[in-house]
């Protein structure tokens, strides 16, 4: 056994469980006396609904019960609440309207759940839930933002003029103009962040369980935040207090942001559960999940940057429509602001920025954070942007991106866009990314290509993030109605081995393994005696969960704070046991020592007098070893670096093929470099997938026509290349890691690097910008319509 | 209601089914074999791949009664009985091929067939392709074309054996 | 799924006596599109009638031809000696249809009988001029496709076998749907001292069809190059969010070179 602490690749604690099939995820659980709820949704985009006919349903065999949106009405059930309010530019309050768990009165999207059938088996569920008869009345339907925002078009929401959520602005306008104004170059570009569909592959379960001895009620779900569930839906939707209510979100199969928010199908299972008084599952069918998860992206910006003669950026002025779906999902009206807009400084000392971002409804399924959540979105933008300025100037890419970096010696960096990033090296990850991608030797490959007849370019994305969230003051004064800190607990058991509580949770992340090498280290408990326990809020305190990539940063800063209070408490034991006064114990590796002298206990000794208060300074001391610690930040963390994407387009299909992908990060302090490759590795597999294959298609009806993995493209082996990951960090300044966080870099560095390649690929072809994903399809006809001017020159 | 008789990680079962039962709702639903997930309704996710008398196929695409009488191995069934994992399952964990642990099960399955019926080598190119049949929305994919190229030659001499 | 009957019988006969007897009673041979079908409720037997032991599993080469059950698998025809010698078209197409456990399952006469219009097999027994043998007579693969999801069989027939002459030069080349992976695209062309027949999958409005002009073409002169110039009209062919009715009209000609260079 070798070295297992911090900067060790250990390999992951949950790794044999999950290879040998005993996984616990919510579906594998099953509760005695479970029935199952299938869930009748609408095939409607937008319809009033004039009866709810559930006669033949109910007496249908194996029925239990049938519910509408009017039964959870009459209960005074609340609607689905959302987690963060913007203002508009006005100062208004941003529209917010109801999200009632079962639909009441209209439905606004097609998925948009009507009634429920509690049923012995799924499958007479599912029979009764086709015998439930809706009289709809259809109504026009507005399934994209352009729509939406046309004079004319359809409310989705009575009262919402415009589908309008919000008019939100960042920046001072009039002085942004001033600088446009008297800019030597001017380049805009429109472009759309392609509509995603998160699809973890294990399709969301709940599972609603009523003890009828205490009247408590637990929830098994599918969730990256069982806390903030159990605060949502006791609070505001069920009005179950705290105390009754436990939410458990076991092995989770992957989230990506589209298990952080609060379902209908949760409050849905529980309350039924306490009607029925018998436990109630419910487990999404991936084609439900298309219709019912909340999707990602989807905006559609017009981006300025106006430049020096010299090709200095001197301020960028953007407007973005931000597509919100139906209703307001959990954190849906931040990811298009400040997790957006925010960003817009990137990595250039852009001396100003102007932004504004209408969100908007449309009778489509709800749109909600999806990894990297706003940073893709902005770093797509600007990385785009930023190449086409190279392209219209005529300076390279590499060279304008070195001129606006922002540099090394500047930080702490205030941008003009509130975030002040506190350390970072461009120039660094910059010349890495370059090397390990043979930059240089390029030219050479495209010519080989060429006589292949293949189109071959390269791309490059400069990119930086903000995550590790969040500062509770600072992002409640943005509109959060939740506090962002993190919670451990470092519990020594009396023979010296450790449990983590911790308020994070893992679903796929490997926290039992990085956050058991943080014990490692600070406490010298061997590696194989620390246990971490999530995702239940019976056993771990109030902590807000994963997403946001905070897990190591956020949480990670709790247990450290833990642990400091462990070692202090441990050090005053100590100083009884060993007669010593308490400033000269020393604690290191395992063992507390007095300094300069040959006397020491171990962890284990401490722990043990600490639980068998025999000999302890009980006086003063209470007995135990087990502490708590909540960490709020101080700031963000700004992970950053540099994707280097290299494909080529086969020109008679316009098909192209990833050839490399290098990344090199700046993720601040490393725990597990295994783990901090893999996530940098399935990052950059999503956005890929987001550049080339993955779009969310509604036809302007309403209707999805990519429902289902027959027609939406997952990226799959043979889609990926190998990759060359690596890291170059610099520390991050405030947390007491230096980590910076490492779940969402892939997602959000890849996408521009990917469609950079692509459209130096077809520099040839007049191509200045296109929007993702770039398929065969698209880039056939992009070849096609070049074509003919190519060869009349 | 009609009966299946088959074996299953070596022990035999005769369990009854509807004619609409699927194998993998047999496994998890009615032997409690959990570690065989479902992850779409279109056959292609792969999260559900067992051996049907010692080949890959989708559970979720077959009946449980055109099970009848087949010798079925699934994640389960692939670990020595004293813990020893099955070299696939030592080298999924060894470069960490594996992130929410969903997508696993199906995979190793596909993986061990894929390295079976290639005795005399597999490329990078063929693992890919070879997993044409499996998503996994985690790893990216990297790792674990590396643990089965890894896995391939202890197999085989394993087998030599 | 809805539930149903299901019945393994012994015999042809029985299996037809069931099929007959109920119109609504369903074959099962591979299930690898049937189940899915069953599973999201689009379909609705009294009866699922599993083929899989009538005996009609397997390859034999006789003279000119090769026959192959209609319950062998798609696994197995991509890896078996003869087909790839004599028909090596066939035994890659096999090798591309869904992923390695459907191939396990899935069978020829199964995708054969369904005829979905972008799977690969309709593909080769129509540029292969092929023959479906059945409990009651054969039918000529011409004869045998009637529009996407339609075939000359008749209610309670099954399909045996699929006779198919051997040609001089074959190949099969499949531009895949991205998502589903069945075909765009499909061209299977075959080269025999008659003539040459090709075959296009994936691309028609009504399933699977003969490309007379490109067929002319190769008969005169059996190399890509004598495509060039021959333009297919959209006018018939599926449009659809992957690709439009034009670009599949492009790929008629470009995979239709590729299957020509690959058989050459």
């Amino acid at each position: 056994m070798g070295f297992e602490g911090i900067g060790a690749s250990v390999r992951r604690k949950e790794d044999v469980r999950f290879l040998s099939g005993k996984g616990n995820y919510t579906d594998d659980i099953n509760r005695p006396g479970q029935l199952y709820a299938v869930i009748k949704r609408s095939d409607r985009p937008h319809a009033t609904i004039n009866n709810i006919d559930v006669a033949a349903a109910s007496s249908a065999p194996g029925v239990v019960r049938v519910f509408v949106g009017a039964d959870m009405a009459a209960e005074s059930i609340g609607g689905l609440p959302c987690g963060w309010q913007i203002h508009s530019k006005d100062g208004s309050p941003m529209a917010e309207p109801p999200h009632p768990v079962l639909a009441v009165g209209k439905v606004r999207h097609v998925g948009d759940p009507v009634a429920v059938v509690i049923a012995e088996s799924k499958q007479a569920a599912k029979n009764a839930a086709e015998l439930i008869d809706v009289d709809y009345t259809d109504l026009p339907a507005v399934a994209n933002l352009t729509d939406a925002v046309a004079g004319g078009a359809v409310e989705v929401h009575d009262g919402v003029a415009g589908n309008l959520c919000y008019d939100w602005v960042i920046g001072d306008k009039a002085v942004v103009d001033g600088v446009f104004a008297n800019a030597a170059h001017v380049v805009k570009l429109d472009l759309v962040n392609n509509r995603l569909i998160p699809n973890a592959m294990e399709p969301r379960v709940a599972l609603g369980d009523f003890d009828t001895s205490s009247g408590d009620f637990t929830l098994y779900t599918t969730s990256q935040n069982p806390h903030v569930i159990r605060l949502l839906m006791g609070a505001f939707v069920l009005h179950i207090p705290e105390n009754k209510l436990r939410v458990v979100a076991p092995d989770v199969g992957g989230g990506f942001g589209s298990k952080i928010y609060h379902y209908a199908e949760e409050a849905i299972v529980t309350w039924a559960a306490g009607k029925v008084r018998r436990p109630v599952k419910w487990t999404a069918d991936r084609s439900e999940s298309f219709m019912s998860d909340a999707h990602g992206r989807d905006h559609v910006s017009t981006a300025e940057m106006a430049l020096d003669a010299e090709g200095h950026f001197l301020g960028l002025r953007i407007t973005t429509l931000a597509n919100m779906g139906a209703y307001l999902s959990t954190f849906a009206p931040a990811v298009p602001t400040y997790l957006y807009a925010t960003l817009l400084a990137g990595v250039y000392k852009t001396p100003v920025i102007y932004c504004n971002v209408k969100a908007v409804f449309t009778n489509t399924v709800p749109v909600d954070a999806y990894r990297g959540a706003g940073r893709p979105e902005a770093t797509f933008l600007l990385e785009r942007l930023v190449d086409v300025i190279a392209h219209d100037t005529g300076i390279d890419r590499v060279e304008l991106r070195r001129k606006n970096f922002i540099p090394a010696d500047a930080f702490p960096y205030q941008t003009p866009v509130a975030l002040q990033y506190d350390s970072g090296d461009y120039q660094t990850t910059l010349r890495v990314a370059l090397a390990n991608a043979d930059w240089n030797g390029f030219e050479a490959r495209r010519t080989a290509a060429k006589d292949r007849g293949k189109l071959r370019g390269i791309g490059i994305s400069t990119y930086l993030e903000a995550c590790g969230i969040a500062p509770s003051a600072v992002v409640g004064s943005l509109g959060a109605r939740a506090g962002l800190y993190e919670v451990a607990e470092i519990r020594v058991h009396p023979t010296g081995s450790v449990t983590v509580f911790t308020g994070t949770h893992s679903h796929g992340q490997g926290h039992e393994t990085t956050l058991a090498q943080l014990v490692v280290s600070q406490l010298g408990v061997p590696f194989d005696q620390v246990e971490v326990v999530h995702g239940d809020t019976a056993k771990i305190p109030f902590g807000m969960g994963t997403y946001g990539s905070r897990s190591l940063a956020v949480g990670g800063s709790a247990m450290v704070k833990a642990m400091d209070k462990v070692i202090a408490k441990g050090k005053k034991i100590a100083a009884h046991l060993m007669e010593a006064a308490v400033e000269d114990i020393e604690f290191k590796d395992n063992v507390f020592s007095v300094a300069g002298t040959d006397k020491s206990k171990t962890l284990t000794d401490i722990s043990l007098a600490a639980y068998v208060p025999h000999n302890y300074p009980i006086e003063e001391l209470e007995p135990g070893l087990d502490e708590t610690a909540f960490y709020d930040p101080k700031n963000f963390t700004f992970p950053g670096g540099c994707h280097i994407a290299e494909i080529e387009i086969d020109p008679d299909t316009g098909v192209v093929e990833m050839v490399n992908f290098t990344a090199v990060d700046d993720v601040g302090r490393v725990v597990n470099p295994m783990i901090v490759e893999g996530q940098v590795q399935g990052g950059v597999a999503q956005g890929i997938g987001q550049a080339l294959l993955e779009s969310a298609i509604y036809d302007p009806s309403g209707q999805l026509l990519s429902g289902s993995f027959m027609d939406y493209t997952m990226p799959r082996a043979n889609d990926i290349p190998n990759m060359s990951v690596a890291t170059e960090n610099t520390m991050c300044t405030h947390n007491p890691l230096g980590s910076k966080g490492c779940g969402e870099v892939g997602a959000i560095g890849s996408p521009p690097a990917v469609i950079n390649a692509v459209v130096d690929a077809l520099k040839d072809y007049g191509v200045r910008h296109l929007d993702m994903p770039a398929t065969g399809a698209k880039l056939w006809s992009i070849i096609q319509a070049a074509t003919p001017r190519m060869a009349a020159e | 209601m009609p009966q299946v008789t088959l074996t299953v990680n070596g022990k035999q079962h005769t369990v009854e089914v509807e004619g609409r039962t699927l194998l993998v709702e047999l496994l998890r639903e009615k032997l409690g074999l959990t570690g065989t997930h479902v992850g779409c309704d279109t056959s292609q996710c792969g999260a559900c791949v067992v051996h049907v008398d010692g080949i890959s196929v989708k559970s979720c695409t077959q009946l449980a009664l055109q099970a009848d009488g087949t010798d079925v191995i699934t994640i389960e069934g692939l670990a020595e009985a004293d813990g020893t994992l099955h070299p696939m399952q030592e080298m999924f964990r060894e470069h960490h091929a594996l992130q929410c642990g969903f997508c696993t099960p199906g995979m190793v399955m596909t993986a061990i067939d894929l390295v079976q019926s290639h005795p005399g080598g597999l490329s990078e190119k063929e693992i890919r392709e070879g997993l044409e049949g499996n998503l996994c929305r985690c790893t990216g994919y990297h790792n674990i074309v590396k643990a089965i190229a890894a896995a391939h030659p202890l197999m085989h001499a394993k087998a030599a054996e | 799924m809805y539930d149903f009957t299901y019945q393994k019988p012994g015999s042809l006969a029985d299996a037809v006596k069931v099929l007959s007897g109920d119109p609504e009673a369903k074959a099962l041979a591979g299930g690898q599109t049937f189940i899915p079908v069953l599973k999201q409720r689009l379909n609705k037997p009294t009866t699922v009638v599993d083929l899989s032991k009538l005996g009609l599993s397997g390859i034999t080469v006789s003279g000119d031809k090769i026959t192959i059950g209609a319950m062998t698998r798609h696994a197995d025809i991509a890896a078996n000696a003869d087909i790839k010698a004599k028909i090596p078209g066939l035994a890659h197409q096999a090798s591309l249809i869904g992923d390695e456990a459907v191939r396990h399952r899935g069978t020829m006469g199964g995708s054969l009988a369904n005829n979905d219009p972008a799977a690969c097999y309709p593909s080769a027994l129509l540029a292969l001029g092929g023959t479906i043998k059945t409990d009651r007579r054969s039918i000529a693969a011409d004869d045998f496709f009637q529009g996407m999801f339609t075939t000359a069989l008749e209610q309670g027939e099954i399909i045996t076998a699929i006779e198919l002459p051997i040609p001089e030069k074959s190949a099969y080349e499949k531009f895949r749907n991205p998502a589903s992976r069945y075909a765009i695209v499909g061209v299977f062309v075959a080269k025999f001292p008659s003539g040459v027949r090709l075959a296009i999958t994936g691309a028609g409005q009504g399933g699977v069809f003969r490309h007379t002009e490109i067929e002319n073409a190769l008969s005169a002169n059996f190399a890509p190059d004598a495509i060039n110039g021959i333009v297919t009209p959209p006018d018939d062919l599926n449009s659809d969010i992957h690709a439009s009715a034009e670009y599949r009209a492009h790929l008629v000609g470009v995979v239709s070179k590729r299957a020509v260079a690959k058989a050459t």
